[in-house]
Formats: C-alpha cells, sequence, structure tokens
C-alpha cells in the first residue's frame, strides 16, 4: 500500500514510545477524546481489549450483541454531535455492525468502526471467522480503512475521525489485522492530516451574492416557509436559524432529521411534515412560493410524488453536500454551504442592509387557520377510548418531563407518534432511524444517549416488536447502571405494517401479529399478551411494570421517571390506532388522508 | 448519451472497487474501464465510458468528487478530448488473406505484431469511429480474439 502521506512528511509530528499496535490504537482514541467505547470481543479484537483494559481514559462497555453497541455508538453521537465509537471481532462480529454502519450513513452520523481481523497471512483464505468487511461495507460508509502497516495507524485514525466528524458527518470503519495488533513499532503521531481530494478540508461557504440572492427572493416572497433538515443539527446552527426565522418572520418545517432545529413551541413552527407529518406544515410546503430548504435532502418520505413536490414554489436548496443538489428534486438553486456559516451570514446581510421582510400576514393567517382546523397532537380523541391510546401516553410522558426528556424510538407507529405528541424546543432531543429505518435502534440508542448525558432523562419510546429485536441491552444497561428507561407501547402487532394493511390490503394479516393468533393479547385480553416484558425485564434485574389502565397511566410513568435505574414501563394499547395525517407512499398532498 | 469520465485517484487498493461501485450500484453498466498510474506514480487515471441518462451521471460523477480518494474528476463532453483506444486483434489468416489483410492495416496505420501459419496479431489505435470502421473490415477474416483497452482520454 502506498500512503500519500507518511507520518515523516509532518515536521512537527510527535513521536511516541515503541508498543503494540494495540496499545496504539487505544493512545489514538485517547487523543482523539474518545472517552467511551462500546466493544464485544472476539478472537481478532482480543488484542485490542486487553490494551483497553490497561487505560482508565476509556470507558469500555459491553453490548450484549454487536448490533446493540453499534447502535448505542450511535445514540452516543447523535446525543452529543461528538464521534461515537464501536468495536467488534471478524466476521460474525463485523457483520454485525453492519445495519448501525448503514444507519450512520443514511442519517450521518459521525461514527467510527473498529473491526478486528484475520491475521494478515490468512486474508483471501476463507479462514476461521473472515469476512471481507473493507469490501462488503464499500457502499455504506464515508471512508474506510484496512491498515495493512502497523506504522499506518496514528495517521489512519486521526483521518477517520477528521472524515467522521467533518463536512457532512457520517461513519468510518477500521479494519485492524491481527498481526498488525500485535506489532512492536515507534508510532509516529501526525498533528494534522491532509487529503489530497480538495473537497475533503475545504468548508464551502456560501458567496454573498448566492445569500443576498435569497434576500431577494424573500423579498418578492408571498407564501414563503423554511424546510430545515438534520444538516441543521449536525452544523449546531439552530440559534442562527432561529433568529433567521424571527427577522424574516418566515413560518418553519422541519424533516423529522431537523425535529428540535427549530423550538416546536415558537410560534413560527410548523413542527414537521412529510408522511406523517403536521397537515398544516404539509399545506404550506405545497402552497409555498418560495421553499428554503436548508441542510435536507427531499426524501421520498418528504416529498411523496416529487415532481408535484411545491410545483409552485421556487426552491432554494443550500447544503453542505454538493451531490444532493438536484438528485431528488429537480430544478432547486443550488447553494454549497455550512449551513451554520449561511444563517450567520444572512442574519449579517439582513442587519446591514436594513432588511425587511415583506408583508405575508395574509399567509401567516392561512396557517394559522389550517393550525387550528388540524392540530398536529389532537387529544380530542384520547377520552373516547376507554383504553390507553398510544398517543396518549407519549402526551403524558411530556406532560410528565416538561419536554425536557432525550427520546429514541423504534421504527413504525410508536416513533412517529413519539414526534407527533411529543414537542422538541432543543436539537439532539429526538434520536431516531430516520433513513434506514432500523428496528431495533430504540433501546441501545437511548443507552447510548445515556451514557453520552448521564444527567438527562433519556427515554425509549419503543414498538412491541421494535424492542424484542435489541432487549438483550437490558442486560448492558444493568450490568453498567445505565438509567436508560423504555416505555413501549404495547400493541402486540407491527402497527405500522398493520396499518398499510387496513388502508391498502384489505386488513389481511400477513404475519403481523407478534403473539398467538389464535389467542390475540390486547387491553381486552391481558391473559393473550405475549411475551411478558415484565416477567423478561425481571430476569434481567431491570425494574419494569406493566400498565393498562388509563387510571394508572400518569403514575406509572411518573414511577418510571423517579427510578434511578434502567426501567422497562409496558403500555398495554389497542391495535386499532392509525397513525395520521398521512400522505401515501408516491402520493401528494391532495391525497393526505385525515381521518 | 454516451460520456467518458476521467478520475484522477490515488493509486491505492480499493479505490477502484469505490469508483466502480458508484456506478454498478446505481444500475449503469461501464462499456470500458481503464486504469493505470500517471506520471505521478502515486495517482492513477482511471477512464470510464458508458451510457446513461445524463441527470443520474451528473449524480455519479458529484457522488465520485467526494471519494476521500479522488482527486479530480471531468465528465468529457463530445469533442472536449482527444480520445484514443488501443486494441489488439487475432484474424485467422492464411496465404490467401495475409496480403489483403497487410493492405488494411497500412490504411489504418495498424500492425501486424505476430505471424502464425494460420493467424495474425494486429494492433490497432484510434477513435471509437477507426476502430469501428477497422472491425468491421476485418470481420470478414473472422476474429478469434480480441482485447481491448478501452478508451483514454485527456483534455484538448
Amino acid at each position: 500500500m502506498k500512503s500519500s502521506t507518511s507520518p515523516s512528511s509532518f515536521p512537527k509530528a510527535e513521536i511516541g514510545k515503541e508498543m503494540k499496535g494495540s496499545d496504539c490504537v487505544v493512545e489514538c482514541l485517547i487523543r482523539e477524546g474518545v472517552d467511551v467505547i462500546f466493544a464485544y470481543p472476539g478472537g481478532a479484537s482480543q488484542e485490542l481489549h486487553q490494551s483497553l483494559a490497561r487505560t482508565d481514559k476509556i470507558r469500555t462497555i459491553l453490548p450484549r450483541h454487536e448490533q446493540g453497541g453499534s447502535f448505542a455508538a450511535e445514540g452516543y453521537a447523535r446525543a452529543t454531535g461528538k464521534v461515537g465509537v464501536c468495536m467488534a471481532t471478524s466476521g460474525p462480529g463485523a457483520t454485525n455492525l453492519i445495519s448501525a454502519i448503514a444507519d450512520a450513513y443514511m442519517d450521518s452520523t459521525p461514527i467510527v468502526a473498529i473491526t478486528g481481523q484475520v491475521y494478515s497471512k490468512f486474508i483471501g483464505k476463507s479462514a476461521f471467522q473472515e469476512t471481507d468487511f473493507f469490501g462488503m461495507t464499500l457502499p455504506i460508509v464515508k471512508h474506510s480503512y484496512l491498515v495493512l502497516n502497523v506504522h499506518d495507524l496514528p495517521r489512519i485514525f486521526k483521518e477517520a475521525f477528521q472524515l467522521a466528524r467533518s463536512g457532512r458527518p457520517g461513519p468510518v470503519i477500521i479494519d485492524i489485522p491481527k498481526d498488525v495488533q500485535q506489532a512492536k513499532f515507534t508510532p509516529v503521531f501526525p498533528p494534522t492530516v491532509e487529503f489530497r481530494n480538495p473537497l475533503i478540508s475545504q468548508t464551502p461557504h456560501a458567496s454573498d451574492e448566492e445569500l443576498k440572492n435569497i434576500l431577494a427572493l424573500i423579498a418578492e416572497a408571498k407564501r414563503p416557509v423554511l424546510y430545515i433538515g438534520g444538516g441543521l443539527i449536525s452544523a449546531g446552527a439552530h440559534d442562527e436559524l432561529k433568529t433567521f426565522a424571527e427577522k424574516t418572520n418566515i413560518n418553519v418545517a422541519t424533516t423529522l432529521m431537523g425535529v428540535g432545529a427549530f423550538p416546536e413551541t415558537h410560534p413560527l413552527s410548523m413542527q414537521w411534515f412529510g408522511m406523517h407529518g403536521a397537515a398544516y406544515g404539509n399545506w404550506a410546503v405545497d402552497q409555498s412560493d418560495l421553499l428554503l430548504c436548508f441542510g435536507a435532502r427531499f426524501d421520498d418520505r418528504i416529498t411523496g410524488a416529487v415532481d408535484k413536490f411545491a410545483a409552485g414554489a421556487k426552491i432554494v436548496h443550500l447544503d453542505i453536500d454538493a451531490a444532493e443538489h438536484n438528485k431528488n428534486k429537480r430544478g432547486v438553486i443550488p447553494v454549497t454551504s455550512d449551513v451554520k456559516y449561511a444563517l450567520a451570514r444572512l442574519n449579517e446581510l439582513i442587519t446591514a442592509h436594513k432588511f425587511t421582510p415583506p408583508d405575508t400576514s395574509g399567509w401567516h393567517q392561512q396557517i394559522a387557520t389550517w393550525k387550528k382546523e388540524y392540530p398536529f397532537d389532537n387529544k380530542a380523541g384520547f377520552g373516547n377510548s376507554p383504553h390507553i391510546l398510544p398517543q396518549e401516553a407519549v402526551a403524558t410522558l411530556y406532560e410528565l418531563t416538561k419536554g425536557d426528556a432525550i427520546i429514541t424510538t423504534g421504527v413504525g407507529q410508536h416513533q412517529m407518534w413519539a414526534a407527533q405528541f411529543y414537542r422538541f424546543d432543543k436539537p439532539r432531543r429526538y434520536i431516531s432511524s430516520l433513513g434506514l429505518g432500523a428496528m431495533g435502534y430504540g433501546y441501545p440508542a437511548a443507552m447510548g444517549a445515556k451514557v453520552a448525558c448521564p444527567d438527562k432523562q433519556v427515554i425509549d419510546i419503543d414498538g412491541d416488536g421494535s424492542f424484542l429485536m435489541n432487549v438483550q441491552e437490558l442486560a448492558t444497561c444493568h450490568i453498567e447502571k445505565i438509567a436508560a428507561k423504555a416505555m413501549i407501547l404495547n400493541n402486540q402487532h407491527l402497527g405500522m405494517v398493520v396499518q398499510w394493511e387496513d388502508r391498502f390490503y384489505n386488513s389481511v394479516r400477513g404475519n403481523t401479529i407478534l403473539g398467538d393468533a389464535s389467542n390475540v393479547g390486547g387491553p381486552d385480553n391481558l391473559d393473550g399478551i405475549y411475551p411478558d416484558y415484565v416477567t423478561i425485564a425481571k430476569g434481567f434485574g431491570v425494574k419494569a411494570r406493566r400498565v393498562h389502565k388509563k387510571s394508572e397511566l400518569r403514575e406509572a410513568i411518573q414511577e418510571m421517571l423517579d427510578h434511578d435505574g434502567p426501567y422497562v414501563l409496558d403500555v398495554i394499547v389497542p391495535y386499532t390506532e392509525h397513525v395520521l395525517p398521512m400522505i401515501p407512499a408516491g402520493k401528494t398532498v391532495k391525497d393526505m388522508i385525515l381521518k | 448519451m454516451r460520456h467518458t469520465i476521467s478520475v484522477l485517484v490515488e493509486n491505492q487498493f480499493g479505490v477502484l472497487a469505490r469508483v466502480s461501485g458508484l456506478f454498478s450500484g446505481r444500475g449503469f453498466n461501464i462499456d470500458s474501464l481503464n486504469v493505470a498510474p500517471t506520471h505521478d506514480a502515486t495517482l492513477s487515471r482511471i477512464t470510464v465510458v458508458l451510457k446513461g441518462d445524463d441527470a443520474a451521471l451528473d449524480q455519479v460523477t458529484k457522488q465520485l468528487r467526494k471519494l476521500v480518494n479522488v482527486v479530480e474528476v471531468v465528465d468529457f463532453k463530445e469533442g472536449q478530448a482527444v480520445q484514443r483506444e488501443l486494441l489488439l486483434v487475432k484474424l485467422k489468416a492464411d496465404g490467401k488473406t495475409r496480403s489483403e489483410i497487410m493492405q488494411i492495416c497500412d490504411i489504418f496505420r495498424a500492425k501486424i505484431v505476430n505471424v502464425a501459419h494460420d493467424s495474425v496479431i494486429v494492433e490497432m489505435t484510434g477513435d471509437d469511429a477507426k476502430t469501428a470502421a477497422f472491425l468491421d473490415l476485418v470481420e470478414a477474416f473472422g476474429i478469434v480474439e480480441l482485447a481491448r483497452t478501452g478508451a483514454l482520454a485527456l483534455t484538448r
């Protein structure tokens, strides 16, 4: 392997003492400020665990499945913006990381995944627990390394962390053969790293002309809308956005990735839009004449039929990744920029040029009317049901936590209700697998977020299907004393698929019942409920409680919040609720189902 | 539309897989692909020729620019680049046809690089039109084997 930036090309490089490759890995992690790693050992990563055992600067958490560990690294990264780190052995250990790597790629989450690899001499020989991890992850990484020379370790780790966290963040993998871990050498730690690709080291900044053009478009607009994505949270630009929205008096609709980028209780907030987003947000985007898309990527769950999306609007697409421009939605005005810089500069230009926004009071009035007619978190129906409704459980949790918790989710109906009935005023509080939609994400992500933010309430709002996919992490939380809570909205079904069955497949159940199909459990048939999560949790030594009575919901949630340790609250809810509104896949705002 | 995409990359293992993966992952079939080091041995040039929807290919070139080991990407439009391909073709040839083959080679400035009792190997370079015309003419003699480098391109 030829290396373009050999350690010796850095004059100010620091020469370390002689050490093993595995000790050097730990030294590199410490130098990158890593304080926790989620790592499951095996033959090919054992050396690395031995080295981790020799340091007290890094907390090594043993997950009970590599997928749990890698989702935890993502939860850590999403809650903090710092790089999350996970590690696994070669072969099956490595393949178990793949869902999280794909997820981090889709949701632009900064993680570094380290894998042990078989001895170099065994690579390509179908050795025990050998897989070509470098090869199989190529389409789902921001970058990847197979380390064949121990001297490359310090440079590769520095590059990997810089790549993971800079620009548009993403996953980087480092695959290290066992002989490289064992090799003794004198490491040279480069103070900086350089990339020959000129785009990697540059942070793109919008020109003043481009930004003034945006202001000129705003000055002419009658129905402007800000469409805000997760890029804003990655950039830490929420304060700049608030100032900009207020100064221009433009309503803000976020994507699910962008939830919390703008305070959802702010009068200009339209919460989030898309397939299950707020009706008024969808209508406003649909009828806008100027759509300012910052840090988002026109995902199909946002646009529906993309050619009919915001068809009457001029669309400005500002993103740090030029490859997103005109990818899904064509005919946009592209601006390639770090969004934090762009918003800060826009705010300066507004002040310097005494920019006053146009009178859009009619538009604001229209949005207010829609908002009143179709409120997003409609609590009106709660009283009509004799049972606890899943939406009601989320709304109650919001009330009791005063909106101040970090919420993670699995994937499905509960994921949507969590975003509909909990309001997020701050970024990095709604942590969910959104692009990939990986079930089983919720509880391990909560574990990672709780490790990162031990002083905050961290609650996984989960479904009974998703929760079971990584239930083993209860053991991790118990042993490691990680007080991540789970509130399961248990409807005994794969609720979102059931909803599609009800809407589009004549309610034929295609393997969507999680218990005994001849004795389906639910609030009216408690004996049929399967599995018994309270008993499962008990086996893990985790406190748990089942609640099915409306009258006990509030007190049960409070008990979960008050408990000083991991906790599972199994909330029995009917499976008949549908997530609304809903724009069916590939359809338009006009096809939105409201009832 | 036909595109010739020239990608300057770091000369390292895995880079070709990353580059070709961006095409295959989007369902593009590559017509030809050539890789070799440049005058700077730490860099290689990959030349890809393929047909595809302009917008989709524009996406691919943008994704190529994001690869860490990619230094430069150029999507040559028609006429912007000098484009050549080298081909080696083994033709059936006996005493009766050999001289006719040599005449055609002369016209196309191709070279006979190997002669056997029943065949010749011809080396020929040219752009698309020339190679197509040449192969069209010699096909009648019987093509035993054919190897081509794929197009190489440099900006004018």
